[in-house]
């Protein structure tokens, strides 16, 4: 909300700079967006007298003017054609400042020497530049030789402020003015609501009607005789600055009271009104009103309407009607000053897509209470500037009045809440500042003023002494008390055991949205009645494309993958920790944190499965097995393996079938995804680690080579070796498969290395033997491998 | 049979002398020591002598066996310097050649402030709480103090699964979830991801990252929540940053503030990332509101807390002068390479 600071000053006396007191009240807790401080950037800007004007000698265009500043007289060359000897301009002596950081030095125009310039209103900044005939010329009795800023009224500036939703009151200039005097142990100035009014009253022309309980007061005054026309120049500027556009001095009115209140009102042209009587009641469905705005609204039931003895005249709390609209012509006037529940406005004002000042203030609860001393202020003005005459007497409709809010509180419990030290005094003077009643010493008994219905316990008076007594006079201390022992879960360390041993597999990290389009299921070829396509739906999603929530990280790990590609980066390697979204039985859905590693370039199916198995080692999983899968539609019929961990399925890696690639933009590149659910291989995660005995005797290594056919899996001849040989093998590794040139077609050649070893003794050539030969035979028997 | 072996000895040594790498030389030592070297022969001729000649000239004979084994160690010791120098200056390599490294990768720079935040709060006693992104709406707000139809609904743009399903729109609502799993003494922060339906640009994300601190105990004061974030700011943004505290309002806290830190990248001067105004607003918090404690089943008479929560992504962007949100969310790996 926009504070013109000299309105602010009507109300409390503050011998300070603009800046000291937005930052003062910052700090008290009334947020200050922006200060707009006027004519900050002239400097040395001062009136003047032209006392002669000459040609210039070389050059048509140009006037030599002698300029009487007061306390000398100065030559200045211009090209302005509008002056003349006698008038009176603003000049920017040497060395000023104007608007747009421009600086005014001595020089020389075509060889007469220039002290300054005379300046347009453009370039003192309080003028558009289609607006600028020429030189300012200020009025004939203006004194000479004094600044300009003060002459053009531009001292002061506007402070904007970020109200809250709890604060209501502080929607006005006055409440602005009660914090700054509390901010400042200042006095806080009365409104002034003095006016006369004639001897007939209202009840001869008007009666209100409530008929629903979300109007909770409704105050009406009537004006007669009224003239309409502009306002006075004071209350057009202070509208301006607060950024309210001037109308006519009736609706100026009405916005002055609410920008200095903060209370909302609304004026109608009595000889619109039928009936005699104003009605607050709902809508009908589907009715239709015409906003002061020229629109044609829409109503219905939730809504609430000022209405006349025939039809509405208003939407209650948000906008008037153009049926009763102020006019020209308008003789008689009724204000309008009503209190409304909040939510209801807020409502309202949503589905109509109508925000006015009205409804922001309303639908923040403003204190019923605030109505009668604002439709003082407006019957003030009216006197005030002549806009009309007061009818007597009122009509207020106040079904249940709100009474103050008492409680207690003990200024020690606020101390040791706090962490402070505050005087009793102290705290009595805060909360008397801000209007509260206080009596007491020990126990503070608290009346605090309808207009803070934001303060209700004794936590909310904690807050009202800590941020005035000031945030920054809190001592800053440690958390004493028994010590807490910050622990890591189990699973939050194997999350980071994964992070880092991607990372030092050679792989980012990448984050990526967890809303995805329902469309990514067909990009990743799943089946129509795949239960991954069940998701999570948002119900008011940024668009289609961010409508679900993702049951698979797969697609925005091909999408990343797609997009490094598109940017022609020619490798890539990335992991996510992606949460997936399942819904299950639960209202909520079931979320589980997936292991996603994307990449191309460089890479085959054994760099992503050499990954995943250094991971599983450094997890400590056993009984891993990664078994040959045709099925899975996203990936290469013969290029994927689902994981299994202790016989359950774990996830899927495997190079990405053309088809998805394509669908991610890619062209001839081979991609290679998986996505593996942590908590699977967690659960099979055993990170202690036992020492064993380093060994006492030597080991023996045998090679094998065989030839076989080459449908059997390296995984099949391994078991088959591991089960024949296992009272003897230490260890087994492949070192050669191969195929071509001298194997017969089907074929392929294997070797492995074994190595034997006994714990408790020397391996005897007859024991490696028997054992070796075992093997061998098993595997010619079982998978019919022809030993070379 | 003396001057045979002096004859062999001087011959040896000669020989020896004369041999220029160790394949000379091993040919050298079995010419005399071999089974069928000429010392050898001569020695096993000693059958012959007398028994009075037999040790003298024994004792000789091992002296020239000695002589020789030890000519040929001292031959062998300087010829294999000098194989080994020839070698190690053949050997020369080009060491601005590149390494042989294995490829690292790297962490996302949210993650890396992250880590950097927990080990911090860690050190502070501080665990870490999690819960779930698609969140009751009862969690969400309402235990929050933010009841249906409550303005701040409108502040906070939520996604919506149904009534009573949002996306959780902070990490707040794992505030009543920890109160109600676990009694005080309680100290965790909740990292995680946050939704709110904002359209993307350069400084809005509808995914962003939160992290919330929640402390409850017997005695915690307001100039405990200061003392605790001061620490953090300290420690995170250096020791010569300043905090300032502002009221502000949320539903949850009560107290409640906002926090500057004294700007990191001008350290107060004034700049872009702070807007000229030296500071940065970095977190909001606040005591906890006491009908919070009692959602989370904490009698508000007996025990007190604070609450905090900071945006992530701006702290990552400040940080490393990351001037575009979306960057965060693209992975490019030329932008992941950098951190
Ligand atoms: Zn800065």
């Amino acid at each position: 909300m926009k504070v013109p600071y000299k309105w602010l000053l009507d109300y409390v006396d503050l011998d300070k700079d603009i800046r000291e007191v937005a930052d003062a009240l910052t700090l008290s807790g009334s947020k200050v967006e922006e200060v707009e401080e006027f004519g900050r950037e002239i400097s040395r800007g001062v009136t003047g007298k032209i006392i002669k004007r000459e040609k210039h000698p070389d050059a048509d265009k140009l006037q030599v003017c002698q300029v009487d500043v007061k306390d000398e007289v100065i030559q200045i060359v211009t090209g302005a054609t509008n002056i003349k000897e006698g008038d009176i301009v603003p000049v920017a002596l040497h060395g000023s400042t104007l608007p747009g950081g421009i600086k005014i030095k001595r020089g020389k125009l075509r060889g007469v020497e220039s002290n300054g310039m005379m300046c347009s209103e453009f370039e003192l900044g309080i003028a558009n530049e289609d607006s600028v005939h020429g030189i300012m010329i200020l009025p004939e009795d203006t004194p000479i030789g004094v600044d300009v800023k003060d002459v053009l009224g531009l001292t002061g500036g506007v402070i904007d402020f970020e109200i809250t939703s709890n604060r209501p009151d502080c929607f006005g200039v006055y409440g602005i003015a009660r914090e700054a005097a509390a901010t400042f142990k200042a006095a806080l100035k009365p409104v002034e609501t003095s006016f006369k009014e004639d001897e007939d009253t209202i009840r001869n022309y008007l009666s209100v009607e409530i008929q629903d309980p979300l109007c909770r007061r409704y105050i009406a005054k009537m004006i007669k005789n009224v003239k309409v026309g502009p306002s006075p120049e004071w209350m057009k500027q202070r509208l301006e600055e607060a950024g309210v556009r001037s109308i006519n001095n009736i609706v100026d009115i009405t916005n002055y009271v609410m920008l200095e209140l903060g209370q909302p009102m609304h004026a109608f042209d009595y000889r619109y009104i039928d009936g005699k009587k104003i009605i607050v009641r709902r809508a009908e469905d589907n009715e239709r009103f015409i906003t002061l705005d020229g629109v044609e609204r829409s109503l219905d039931s939730s809504m609430l309407v000022i209405a006349d003895g025939a039809k509405a005249v208003g939407i209650a709390g948000v906008m008037g009607g153009q049926n009763s609209e102020v006019k020209d012509d308008t003789n008689t006037i009724v204000f309008e000053i009503a209190n409304f529940n909040g939510s209801n406005i807020r409502i309202t004002s949503k589905k109509l897509g109508l925000r006015t000042e009205a409804s922001t203030r309303f639908e923040k609860d403003i204190d019923p209470n605030l109505a009668e001393i604002a439709m003082k202020r407006a019957c003030h003005l009216v006197e005030l500037i002549g806009a009309g005459e007061v009818v007597g007497g009122v009509i207020d409709v106040y079904p249940k009045r709100l009474e103050p809010h008492r409680l207690e509180v003990s200024p020690e419990w606020i101390n040791s809440f706090l962490g402070t030290d505050v005087e009793v005094s102290r705290m009595k003077e805060i909360l008397e500042s801000l209007e509260m009643k206080v009596e007491g010493e020990e126990i503070l008994k608290i009346e605090v003023p309808t207009f803070r219905q934001d303060v209700r316990i004794k936590e909310d008076i904690a807050e009202e002494i800590a941020r005035i007594y000031g945030y920054n006079n809190i001592p800053s201390v440690k958390i004493k008390g028994e010590a807490v022992e910050a622990i890591k879960t189990t699973e939050q360390k194997l999350i980071e055991t994964v992070k880092n041993t991607m990372v030092s597999s050679g792989l980012y990290e990448g984050i990526t949205y967890s809303f995805t389009s329902p469309k990514v299921f067909d990009s990743i070829r799943l089946k129509e009645d795949d239960p991954l396509r069940k998701a999570v739906v948002i119900s008011n999603p940024l668009g289609e494309d961010f409508s679900i929530m993702r049951t698979t990280g797969i697609p925005s790990m091909m999408e990343v993958l797609g997009r490094n590609y598109a940017r022609g980066i020619k490798e890539a390697g990335i992991f996510e920790i992606a949460r997936v979204y399942l819904p299950q039985d639960d209202i909520l859905p079931d979320e589980r944190d997936r292991l996603v590693i994307g990449m191309y370039g460089n890479v085959d199916f054994y760099s992503l499965k050499g990954v995943i198995e250094n991971l599983l080692s450094v997890l400590g999983v056993d009984r891993v097995d990664f078994e040959s899968e045709g099925e899975n539609p996203t990936f290469h019929p013969g290029r994927c393996a689902r994981l299994m961990v202790r016989r359950k399925p774990a996830g899927f890696l495997g190079e990405v079938h053309p088809d998805v690639s394509e669908n991610y933009g890619f062209e001839d590149e081979r991609v290679y995804v998986a996505e593996i659910d942590l908590k699977t291989i967690f659960e099979a995660s055993r990170l202690e680690r036992k020492y064993r005995a380093l060994p006492k005797f030597p080991s023996v290594t045998r090679d094998i080579a065989m030839l076989i056919s080459d449908d059997v899996t390296v995984g099949e001849i391994e078991n088959v070796i591991m089960r024949a040989g296992r009272e003897l093998i230490e260890s087994i590794k492949l070192f050669d498969v191969y195929k071509g040139k001298q194997i017969p077609e089907g074929l392929k050649s294997v070797a492995y290395s074994i190595v034997y070893r006994k714990e408790n003794g020397t391996l005897k050539d007859e024991e490696v033997n028997r054992v070796h030969e075992k093997i061998v035979k098993a595997l010619s028997e079982k998978l019919k491998a022809q030993l070379r | 049979m003396r001057e045979q072996l002096e004859k062999i000895k001087i011959e040896a040594l000669e020989e020896v002398g004369k041999a220029s790498n160790s394949q000379e030389l091993d040919e050298v030592r079995v010419k005399y020591l071999g089974k069928k070297g000429l010392l050898t022969s001569i020695l096993r001729g000693m059958g012959s002598l007398s028994p009075e000649e037999r040790p003298v000239i024994g004792k000789t004979a091992n002296e020239v066996r000695e002589e020789i084994e030890g000519a040929l160690e001292e031959a062998k010791r300087k010829i294999k310097d000098r194989e080994k120098n020839i070698r190690l200056s053949q050997e020369k390599i080009d060491v601005t050649m590149p390494g042989r490294a294995n490829v690292i990768g790297g962490l996302h720079p949210v993650t890396k402030v992250l880590d950097e935040i927990r080990e911090i709060f860690f050190g502070m006693g501080f665990s870490v709480a999690e819960g779930p992104e698609v969140e009751l709406d009862y969690y969400n707000f309402e235990a929050l103090n933010i009841p249906k139809n409550h303005p701040a609904r409108d502040e906070q743009d939520t996604f919506y699964i149904n009534d009573r399903v949002v996306l959780r729109t902070q990490t707040s609502p794992v505030q009543v979830r920890t109160m109600e799993k676990t009694k005080p003494p309680i100290r965790v922060i909740v990292p995680g991801k946050v939704y709110r339906s904002d359209a993307s640009d350069a400084t809005h994300s509808p995914i962003f990252f939160q992290i919330e601190g929640l402390v409850v105990d017997k005695g915690i004061t307001m100039a405990n929540l200061k003392g605790t974030l001061d620490t953090f700011a300290k420690r995170f943004f250096g020791e010569k940053t300043k905090t300032k505290f502002r009221p502000h309002h949320f539903p949850f806290t009560e107290p409640s503030c906002e926090v500057d830190v004294s700007c990191f990248v001008c350290g107060g001067d004034g700049c872009r990332v702070c807007k000229g105004s030296g500071w940065v607003e970095i977190l909001g918090g606040g005591m906890v509101h006491p009908d919070v404690l009692r959602a989370g089943g904490i009698d508000p008479e007996v025990y007190s807390g604070f609450a905090f929560g900071m945006g992530l992504d701006r702290i990552v962007m400040a940080k490393y002068g990351i001037d575009d949100i979306r960057l965060l969310y693209e992975n490019d790996v030329r932008f992941l390479k950098q951190f």
